[in-house]
């Protein structure tokens, strides 16, 4: 049974009608049309689904859009604002943090997730933050060090 | 301009990326909106490798695919250069066998070696085509003309471009290999770390993987896989499943079931309840697991004759030193982050296929069996899939994708893998047993070496027999799997590249309990773990530094660079001995013809909690002329990370009912807390031709590390993978 569900999406308010038990990662795919939260398991154990709801890192895969309403959802799509690029962004693009590129979005994610709460995390912090992420490629050494790069930019401000 | 079938402007799957250089001048460069579609002309024509068009751009086609490992920057880099143009003018196409050549697999760390050159002989053969137009239309000699970005001077102000000269004009005109190539001095482009486009895409999570492509008439698709390999459908309720909203259709052949729906949640659903709703008869596999390695030894048929020295034997038997070990290898899984995801659509008798595949063309032939129609009545475009490290689900996915797309004409079918679907039914890289013995002398020097290995296939690629993917042996009229010949793959990297006198090997092949094929290094992962490991035994034995006894066996001289640049930057005779640390080395040559590849590994062991951890490797690679060192970098620390997860952890399992590894909690890799640290030096060789690097890591890790964990705890680990249950405390 579809139902008007008015959600917040990087910024932007917008009513779609949806079942309110379909989980937020295919309302956001198919009604918003975002490409950064991805399907990878389904069951939690990966984080290719991550987005930030209300500022925390939220796996959008089995929970039901309903739960979303009134929260403020923020995806990677939502960083960069027009060409200028968020400063983890930039970092992940300068240190080329990415081989496929898969669970890009769910380390940027967690990485923000992070640096909400810890603008200067020490390494061992960043890996805990991480590792709720797979990443079969074996490019963690680079996200690691993209999330460093992004704090030490921080705090250049 | 001639052109066959459909033309299509600005055919693009997805927004431009565009390299826009609107930062600096707009006015030099407009946008640059694609090439019109025709198919390729055959492999020795310019055209089937290098576009340059009207307006400046220039397009690159290859038939390799983009997997995560940076081709499509390294490939537009070389041709940059070697036309001499902006590389902001470049741009590139990927396996399509609608338009680029037919390169078969991108596999086997080929692209540069393959279609690098190629590209190269392209370019070069265009450039010098186009200064012989140029000469010819300003009148003056080919040494008189001044290329600079396409812009062509002659004498006397006169001046044209390649962009004027082709205006209007479309040339026919082969490769001939004798273009002069540029000289790598003379290079801009090559050699320099130059950032991957997509990358910046992917971070503002724009599309790029087929799992992004969306079409108007696209309706989702989920495939009820059987329980088990060889399991039978016996009943199946489909008004159970009929009845759930937004089903579309159920699509039942013989044992493979389909379904489709509006939306991509609701094919989840109808997929969950279509468990519940068919019943299966389920042979057990066999053998068990802890009954595997003794089976294949029992097995074992008359053997493959590798290699064969009459003085192998005699010569081991007569030398002082004298070793003989056993190694283990078990079933390990390509485990993409991304299950595999293709869409399909027939119209009017033709099908077109959006894959990630690594080998649209092989994917093609193979589809035209499944159907019984003509090659030409199938398109294959690549499109990149999650990192797939060599035969994952992604033909199998295509191949079910456009069975489901038959039943349903005229709608484009998004098929999306579960994660159990490409954690249980991908092909594993197979078990392996690895028995070597040789001969040493006083003076260190291996007299002789002999080699037995088992293994399953690595490479069970569909190469034009449907019966290759797993949904067509479930059909009503099923396809054979004609499992065919063993490859070359299990004895990958077998010969040692030490100058040995005499050498003996020999390959038991086995069909074993479990789907396997080509993962990442083939043989060689397990090979050069054995060998290396063994090298390291030898040296023990021989009572000499493990650089040192390799060096002493070594004639080939990029090797021994290889390793003294490594002992160097680890700095191997101050290293301090401190008691809870170990450090090990490994080094080989992928496939004995492409990058050299050394490392130093580091663990470090907690004897009061009686575990160890990985903490670091340091690797040096050599891959000739190197095309871009930040991709060379990034692959090899993947890599290494990647084979450090496969040695330390893991191993697919499963049952007499089935594969049990069937997520991440029951398949675990290596994450973030877990990952060593990783540091990767590249030798430029840029006089040298580029050889592929792509796996260069992954036997070389497993055995360094067997070898530090052996130098920290005086435990060798011979059967992988190695934990810390198997050490000695």
């Amino acid at each position: 049974m579809k139902k008007p569900l008015e959600l917040r999406v990087n910024g932007a308010v917008k009513t779609v009608k949806v079942d309110p038990e379909e989980p937020l990662l295919y309302v956001l795919r198919e009604e918003f049309g975002l490409n950064g939260p991805k399907y990878g398991c389904g069951l939690h154990q990966c984080g290719s689904c991550l987005v930030l709801v209300d500022g925390e890192a939220s796996y959008t895969c089995r929970i039901p859009c309903a739960s979303f309403e009134g929260k403020k959802i923020q995806s990677i799509e939502g960083l960069s604002n027009g060409d200028k690029l968020h400063v983890l962004q930039e970092a992940f693009f300068e240190v080329q943090a990415a081989q496929c590129g898969y669970c890009v979005n769910g380390m940027m994610i967690a990485a923000l997730e992070l640096l909400e709460s810890k603008p200067n995390p020490n390494e061992q912090e960043i890996r805990s933050a991480l590792n709720r992420v797979i990443c079969r490629c074996g490019t963690h050494s680079r996200f690691i060090k993209a999330v460093k790069k992004a704090t030490s930019s921080n705090s250049n401000l | 301009m001639k052109t066959t079938g459909q033309f299509l402007i600005g055919f693009n799957l997805f927004p431009l990326l565009n390299c826009s250089p609107s930062e600096k001048d707009p006015s030099i460069l407009q946008a640059y909106s694609g090439i019109p579609e025709r198919p390729h002309g055959g492999r020795d024509l310019i055209d089937s490798w290098i576009r340059l068009d009207a307006e400046g751009h220039v397009t690159i086609l290859t038939g390799k695919k983009e997997l995560g490992q940076g081709i499509r920057t390294a490939l537009i880099q070389i041709a940059a250069d070697e036309l001499e143009v902006d590389i902001q003018r470049c741009h590139i196409i990927n396996g399509d066998t609608g338009q680029t050549a037919n390169e078969g697999y991108t596999s086997g760390s080929n692209s540069i070696e393959g279609s690098g050159k190629a590209i190269r002989e392209a370019a070069a053969e265009a450039k010098l085509f186009l200064l012989q137009l140029a000469s010819a239309k300003l009148e003056c000699s080919l040494e008189d003309l001044n290329l600079s970005d396409g812009t062509i001077q002659g004498l006397r102000n006169k001046k044209t471009s390649y962009w004027e000269l082709l205006d209007g004009q479309y040339y026919e005109k082969t490769i001939s290999g004798e273009a002069p190539i540029l000289d790598h001095k003379r290079h801009q482009y090559v050699g320099k770390p130059i950032p991957r486009a997509d990358i910046l895409e992917l971070v503002k999570g724009k599309a790029h993987f087929v799992h992004d492509l969306r079409f108007t008439d696209m309706v989702h698709a989920r495939v009820l896989h059987p329980p088990t390999y060889g399991a039978r459908l016996l009943s199946i309720d489909k008004a159970k499943v009929e009845a759930l909203p937004g089903v579309l259709g159920i699509f039942v052949d013989g044992s493979f079931i389909a379904v489709i729906a509006e939306r991509e949640f609701q094919a989840v659903k109808a997929w969950e309840k279509l468990k519940e709703a068919t019943v299966w008869e389920k042979p057990s596999i066999n053998p068990l697991p802890d009954r595997l390695f003794a089976d294949m030894r029992s097995k074992a048929q008359k053997p493959e004759i590798i290699e064969e020295n009459k003085n192998t034997t005699s010569q081991i038997n007569q030398s002082p030193f004298r070793l003989k070990s056993t190694y283990q290898r078990p079933y390990h899984m390509h485990g993409s982050a991304g299950p595999s995801c293709a869409l399909a659509k027939w119209e009017e008798e033709k099908l077109t296929v959006w894959s990630p595949t690594q080998g649209a063309y092989p994917l093609q032939s193979t589809l035209a069996d499944l159907f019984q129609v003509e090659l030409t009545n199938i398109r294959c475009i690549g499109v990149p899939g999650s990192g797939c490290y060599g035969h994952n689900g992604a033909d199998d996915v295509s191949a079910e994708a456009a069975l489901i797309a038959k039943a349903f004409p005229g709608k484009t079918i998004r098929l999306q893998w579960m994660r159990e679907d490409e954690h249980q039914w991908e092909p594993y890289g197979s078990a392996m047993i690895m028995e070597l013995e040789a001969g040493v002398s006083k003076e260190g020097m291996i007299q002789a070496w002999d080699s037995k290995i088992w293994s399953d296939s690595h490479s069970t690629r569909p190469r034009g027999d449907a019966g290759h993917f797993i949904s067509a042996r479930n059909l009503e009229n099923p396809f054979e799997f004609k499992k065919g010949g063993f490859s070359g793959g299990a004895y990958r990297n077998a010969i040692p590249l030490y100058d040995i006198p005499a050498l003996n090997l020999k390959l038991f092949n086995y069909d074993g309990p479990l789907r396997s094929s080509a993962l990442r290094g083939l043989g060689a992962y397990a090979n050069i773990f054995a060998l290396e490991s063994f090298m390291d035994e030898l040296a023990e034995a021989s009572d000499m530094d493990p650089f040192a006894f390799r060096i002493n066996n070594l004639k080939d001289e990029r090797a021994i660079a290889v390793l003294e640049e490594l002992k160097s930057k680890v700095n191997w005779n101050a290293m301090g001995r401190s008691g809870n640390k170990g450090y090990g080395i490994a080094f080989a040559k992928y496939k004995n013809t492409a990058a050299y590849f050394a490392l130093m590994a580091e663990v470090e062991k907690d004897p009061e909690r009686k575990s160890f951890k990985l903490k670091r490797m340091v690797g040096v690679i050599e891959a000739g002329q190197c095309i871009n060192p930040d991709g060379i970098i990034n692959q090899t620390e993947g890599g290494m990370i990647q084979s450090a997860s496969w040695t330390l952890i893991e191993a697919v399992k499963y049952d007499e009912h089935g594969v049990l590894s069937k997520d991440w909690n029951s398949y675990s890799i290596l994450r973030t807390n877990d990952v060593p640290e990783v540091e990767v030096y590249v030798i430029n060789r840029p006089e040298l031709p580029p050889l592929g690097a792509g796996e260069a890591a992954q036997g070389p890790v497993a055995a360094a590390i067997a070898n530090a964990v052996f130098d920290c705890t005086g435990t060798r680990v011979r059967e992988l993978p190695i934990t810390a249950e198997k050490i000695n405390w």
